[in-house]
């Protein structure tokens, strides 16, 4: 597989030898759950020597700072899909919200507080009888704003080719194994035009809060591959 | 007369292939670094992730199947980064030299 990593060792938890400086500690969970890849102590590759070589060029030659780098690996751990879930809550319980979301998702994640960047973002919403699906078949372009960075599997090969070609079959895949009269509608993003699913209200949660509604919402489910979850 | 359909190899939209891959992994601090790098390039106008792009795409489909993906990416940063003149191929290839005299593993080398 193109991005199978070989060296990933799950058995091998040693965190005290992160020489990082700054305000950015990788330590503990991430936020899936995971423990961190502990590459620091695996034999060091020709591109971690150039990652190591082009960051610290740039730092002496003074295009940009330590800081700067520390402090952008903060702000992106720090996106998750529970920033779209959000998003995805505030438009299930406040309609006025919601129509804001579909005219323009950019400016009304913004109106949440999320920093969306440049980013042109498209909220395509699920109906009763319509499904949408998100992928970027030239590459990985993918909601990161607001969902964190991509999942593994929406970057191969297999999921760029065949979400356009055969979504159904792809969604089975996913556990999700839709009606035959079901519209599905695949969206292709591009670097400049981002889209987020905005999927339907699951039944029997008219009582639950807009934060209760939150959890509901997986990362999945925003990029199409899933359904939320049941109260 | 060739079967070339005018498509590049990145162009993959719609190819057949086999099952999705249910596999993800969180990111190593090296992979984080190179992520942070191509959004701060970026902002201070270095390159484009137009540039990034083209530079992926011309690496070519082995590239694709053999590297990781943020292997790939410092590889097109650093392709963008000599071409805007921020430094000079040779360099590189001195600070990659004195990198790897630093140690074996990545936390020993990774600050100078």
């Amino acid at each position: 597989m193109p991005h199978d990593h070989p060296d990933h060792d799950h058995d091998h938890h040693d965190h005290d030898h992160d020489h990082d400086h700054g305000p950015f500690h990788h330590e503990g969970m991430s936020p899936s759950g995971h423990p961190y890849r502990h590459d620091n102590d695996s034999p060091l590759t020709y591109w971690q020597r150039m990652e190591i070589a082009v960051r610290e060029l740039l730092i002496d030659k003074g295009r940009i700072t330590a800081a700067e780098i520390a402090n952008q690996i903060e702000a992106m751990d720090a996106r998750s899909p529970t920033n779209g879930a959000a998003v995805v809550a505030r438009a299930w319980t406040d309609p006025a919200f919601k129509a804001r979301l579909l005219h323009d998702a950019s400016a009304a994640s913004r109106e949440m507080g999320f920093d969306i960047g440049p980013l042109n973002l498209i909220a395509v919403e699920n109906t009763a009888d319509t499904h949408n699906l998100i992928v970027c078949t030239l590459c990985s372009c993918y909601p990161r704003n607001l969902l964190g960075l991509p999942p593994d599997w929406y970057k191969t090969r297999a999921y760029r080719t065949r979400a356009v070609r055969e979504p159904r079959a792809v969604l089975r895949e996913f556990g999700l194994d839709l009606p035959a009269n079901t519209t599905v509608r695949v969206h292709d993003s591009t670097a400049d035009m981002r889209y987020l699913v905005l999927p339907a209200r699951p039944a029997g949660t008219d009582t639950l809060t807009e934060r209760e509604l939150a959890a509901l919402v997986t990362r999945d489910s925003m990029i199409g591959t899933g359904l939320p979850l049941r109260p | 007369m060739t079967d070339w359909d005018g498509r590049r190899w990145h162009d993959m939209g719609g190819q057949a292939a086999g099952p999705v891959p249910m596999e993800s992994h969180d990111f190593a601090l090296w992979e984080k670094r190179v992520d942070a790098l191509m959004v701060l390039c970026g902002q201070k106008g270095l390159f484009t992730v137009d540039g990034l792009r083209r530079a992926l795409e011309d690496m070519g489909e082995e590239a694709f199947e053999t590297y990781s993906y943020y292997e790939r990416w410092i590889a097109a940063v650093n392709q963008n980064l000599i071409e805007a003149g921020v430094y000079a191929t040779e360099e590189l290839a001195a600070r990659m030299a004195e990198i790897a005299a630093r140690g074996p593993t990545y936390g020993e080398a990774q600050d100078g």
